[in-house]
């Protein structure tokens, strides 16, 4: 029993395979909101490294480079296991699933940091230079001109890393969030079957990411390539 | 004569071990019409660069309508010029781009209300009745609401003149406007640059590959070559008797496949 549900054995793979799938939907919640959560930290802290790393002091900028590089070269499991075992220690105590949020969100800061960079550069150095000689001040030029153009290229691309995020969740199974790989777990570790479930997880994961990515192209192809439009 | 509006003195700009302008002297008239020609990499667009404040200037002064553009005066010594004084110094000078540069997420209009109304503070209002002027002015006030992708090349850098217009400067820059149009279109653009030639206020700096038009329109011609001005004279002198060797020799190789 698992989450108030009774599973079925012994009347078949269908049988049980229905009667577990309440189990899973429970647990793919779960990764919907650990994606959430990271995601949502990820896309904030990132803005934070690419502000940071723009700064004017030089100090800041090689700081927070050596902290953004560290975090995409360093495996989200050892991020995971030190925020997890070894923030207590400091009296700093947060549940699984914060944790493992915070665990995604932190790494993939360090991919969404570069996506907003990449996406300032590409805008053509032309374009700063008119705002320049139009005499706009540094901030009107990032608002109205530079940022309008980025944000068509930026946003497809978080969508993607949405995506991945969405796909390293069950890592955090490791320190016993019940998303929906850790639920397939504990009902084979009970059931002794192990192939309904987990090809079950693989299923769903295949629907949910061909529904995310969709999602993503129809965003890209809706957001006008030019940037967004100013009248 | 009067007080030159635009004085170049001894003026150094290098790009790390290249020195691109060489003690450079140079001056311009109120409302003189000014073409620039010389081969490619001779330091053309990088004088009109650094007058629209885009590229700093190693060694040396430039004066524009009275005051040092790239310093300020402080105690009575040149200092390095604060932010604030390059915003005011820009007032002074419009520049239009070989590559247009249009704000392709705005309308032709929005591009052209853009600064009056953020920089110089006018209404929604003012701003867009004097950009519909310019648009009239260019010919293109049907394309209001139109997005610049929507343009052809020729009508874009119409619209750039006409945006680069909109904020009343006393100086004019164009490094080379007509480069980067299909030759069918050159001539709208030169038409528009020609009208403007006759308003007798404007001061104009014109980098131009365009010899005829050149010749036509300009009160002096400058030739540089290898970060130098070589030879400086009326359009009908330096064209049809250069004094100088390498002047003749750059005249020769691009007239003769036009000729
Ligand atoms: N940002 C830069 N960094 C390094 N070198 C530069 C830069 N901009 C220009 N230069 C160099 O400075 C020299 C003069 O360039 P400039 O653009 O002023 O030439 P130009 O006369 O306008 O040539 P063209 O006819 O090709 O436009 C060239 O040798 C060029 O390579
Ligand atoms: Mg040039």
């Amino acid at each position: 029993m698992l989450f108030g549900y009774e599973w079925v054995t012994g009347q078949g793979d269908l049988a049980f395979a229905a009667s577990i799938l309440p189990m899973l939907l429970l647990g793919l919640v779960v990764t919907i909101q650990a994606t959430v959560a990271g995601f949502f930290i990820a896309v904030i802290l990132g803005l934070i490294f690419a502000a940071l790393r723009q700064s004017r002091f030089r100090v800041v900028r090689y700081v927070t480079g050596f902290v953004v590089e560290f975090l995409r070269d360093t495996p989200l499991l050892v991020q995971l296991f030190f925020l997890y075992y070894v923030l207590p220690e400091f009296g700093i105590v947060l549940p699984a699933f914060m944790t493992g949020a915070l665990a995604l969100g932190v790494q993939y800061s360090a991919y969404t940091s570069q996506v907003y960079r990449a996406g300032i550069e590409a805008v053509p150095p032309g374009q700063r230079e008119a705002a320049r000689a139009l005499d706009l001040t540094e901030r009107r030029t990032f608002t109205h001109v530079i940022l309008p153009q980025a944000i068509p290229r930026i946003i497809p691309a978080l969508g993607n890393y949405a995506v991945s995020i969405m796909k390293d969740v069950p890592i955090l199974s490791v320190v016993t969030v019940l998303e929906v790989l850790n639920v397939a777990k504990i009902i084979g570790d009970q059931t002794f079957n192990y192939l309904v479930p987990f090809t079950m997880v693989g299923a769903l994961y295949l629907v949910l990411t061909l529904i995310a990515s969709y999602l993503v192209r129809l965003l890209d192809r809706a957001l006008p390539k030019t940037g967004l439009p100013l009248r | 004569m009067s007080e030159p509006i635009i004085r170049f003195d001894k003026v150094v700009k290098r790009f790390g071990a290249l020195t691109v302008l060489d003690r450079l002297d140079f001056t311009v008239q109120p409302g003189e019409k000014v073409s620039i020609i010389g081969p490619s990499g001779s330091g053309k667009s990088t004088v009109l660069r650094i007058l629209m404040t885009l590229e700093p200037i190693q060694e040396g002064t430039i004066w524009v309508d009275g005051h040092p553009l790239w310093h300020e005066e402080r105690d009575g010594r040149l200092v390095p010029a604060s932010e604030a004084h390059l915003r005011e110094m820009r007032k002074l000078l419009g520049m239009v781009f070989q590559q247009f540069n249009l704000f392709p997420h705005m309308t032709v209009l929005r591009n052209i209300t853009e600064a009056p109304i953020a920089v110089l503070g006018m209404s929604k209002q003012e701003a867009r009745e004097r950009a519909m002027e310019l648009l009239e002015l260019v010919g293109l006030a049907d394309q209001a609401d139109k997005f610049p992708h929507q343009l052809s090349g020729g009508q874009q850098q119409r619209v750039g003149i006409a945006r680069a217009l909109a904020m009343r400067p006393k100086i004019m820059l164009f490094d080379e406007p007509t480069s980067a149009l299909d030759p069918e279109l050159v001539g709208e653009v030169l038409t528009v640059i020609g009208k403007l030639a006759h308003e007798h206020d404007l001061t104009m700096l014109l980098v131009t590959h365009e010899m005829r038009f050149a010749r036509e329109v300009s009160d002096r011609v400058c030739f540089f070559d290898q970060g130098r001005m070589v030879e400086e004279g009326p359009p009908d002198q330096l064209f049809t008797e250069p004094r100088e060797a390498r002047t003749r020799e750059f005249l020769k190789a691009v007239l003769a496949p036009q000729e």
